[in-house]
């Protein structure tokens, strides 16, 4: 099942709604990717509250996508990871380092306008 | 009665079940009988070996008399029943009541082998002219005594154990309490002793609470937290990276000297952990993060005053 993606201003969103075979997962890495330098988006969400399993191979592209679109110049938070997923995941050592994450889609949105922010007046 | 009549050396134990039963029936109904026209003395007997032997000494000796009566007739109707439910129940009552007042187990079955004493005693001084008649007596009474005695004594273990169960699990729904001290801010104070279960209990609670609350940081105090091996402190590490997971930050306050010490020499990685000395600091820290500034009532009307001065 192919993941829409969709502009919200400055900002891409990916809501992942069923479980995805990692080629669907590679998919949406490279669509990420690639529409997050066409679109000039400074930040990414990637929803997965719907998700009730996370395996290591998930994990790991959602970790890969973070750096490749930091490389790319935006920020990237991933929001809505169930608690026992979480729980699941940090036993199975799937830490997600060095990638944001967010309770939910609003708590995301405020931490990219946190996080541009603090960009643009410390770039300034 | 047929019993009766045959000499017990001419009947092999077990050769006939039947006639056998039958005997131990009939033998089992004269010692009710003998029981019952004795109560009254016996009873009394068995309380005051109670009070010599020092049993039961959180009880008066009225209480110690009122449930050697209701225990006797009970041990009778057991003897003349053969059935165990109504002494299991009434074991289980008894254990119920005595248990709070810090009644042990020795004692239980100990009053209850004193009975048993007693009422031995009682059919060697009836029987003692009839050696015979007495060994029939006793083969009939030991394996029901032994069996009430063993029913109480289970009895009684059984719903101490019941007990201790209930108040464990009091024990960890009280102690693990996760308090909203502001908005988006968590304080999870852990109090005691954590083993693997509470620890596993403890962030579930936490990780379900960060959602309910919608938190964004959470302040986990371990000030009454006397020590921690390498299982837990791992198990703390997996919570803090579980709530960042959920996009809270943990922040963990109260590590005791002794804790520090052992966290650093079993090498337990806390470079993620965010520690802060005691749990005042931790809050403040938290309010920090999330954007509070804390201001005493009279400063805050200066800073309006001269905000609006400015103006």
């Amino acid at each position: 099942m192919e993941v829409p993606i969709l502009k919200l201003g400055a900002y891409l969103m990916a809501s992942i709604q069923s479980a995805l075979t990692d080629a669907d997962l590679l998919h949406l890495r490279d669509a990420l990717v690639d529409q997050v330098g066409r679109f000039r988006s400074r930040g990414v969400i990637v929803d997965v509250t719907a998700l009730d399993v996370m395996d290591s191979f998930a994990a790991r592209t959602l970790s890969d996508i973070a750096h490749m679109i930091r490389l790319r110049g935006a920020d990237t938070v991933i929001v809505g990871i169930q608690p026992d997923v979480a729980m699941a995941m940090v036993q199975l050592g799937l830490r997600l380092e060095g990638v944001a994450t967010a309770l939910d889609l609003e708590e995301g949105l405020a931490f990219l306008a946190r996080s541009t922010r603090e960009r643009i007046s410390g770039g300034a | 009665m047929k019993a009766t009549t045959r000499p017990p050396e001419a009947q092999p134990l077990g050769a006939d079940p039947r006639g056998d039963a039958e005997s131990t029936a009939a033998l089992l109904r004269e010692l009710v009988s003998h029981l019952r026209q004795n109560r009254t003395q016996l009873r009394e007997e068995w309380a005051r070996r109670i009070t010599h032997a020092q049993l039961l000494t959180a009880m008066t000796e009225e209480e110690i008399f009122a449930e050697a009566t209701s225990v006797y007739d009970n041990y009778v109707e057991a003897l003349e029943t053969g059935t165990f439910e109504a002494l299991q129940a009434y074991a289980r009552n008894l254990s119920e009541r005595i248990i709070p007042r810090g009644v042990e187990t020795h004692e239980v079955v100990g009053i209850v082998l004193l009975l048993r004493d007693v009422l031995a005693r009682s059919l060697f001084a009836k029987y003692h002219e009839d050696f015979t008649k007495l060994n029939r007596i006793l083969d009939a009474y030991e394996p029901a005594a032994n069996r009430i005695a063993n029913t109480v004594a289970v009895g009684f273990v059984q719903e101490r154990e019941r007990i201790i169960r209930e108040q464990q699990e009091a024990i960890r729904e009280l102690s693990t309490p996760v308090l909203q001290v502001r908005e988006r801010l968590l304080i999870l104070p852990i109090i005691g002793l954590i083993d693997p279960q509470r620890a596993r209990q403890l962030t579930e609670q936490l990780l379900r609470a960060i959602r309910t609350n919608r938190a964004r940081v959470v302040v986990i105090d371990i000030t009454g937290v006397a020590a921690m091996d390498s299982n837990v402190a791992n198990h703390l590490v997996l919570t803090v990276e579980a709530s960042r997971l959920l996009g809270a930050t943990v922040i963990v306050t109260g590590l005791s000297p002794e804790i520090a010490q052992t966290l650093v020499q079993i090498g337990v990685d806390l470079t993620k952990m965010n520690t802060v000395g005691d749990l005042q600091g931790g809050i403040e820290e938290a309010e920090r993060l999330l954007g509070y500034k804390v201001v005493l009532l009279g400063e805050a009307a200066q800073q309006v005053g001269e905000s609006t001065g400015q103006k």
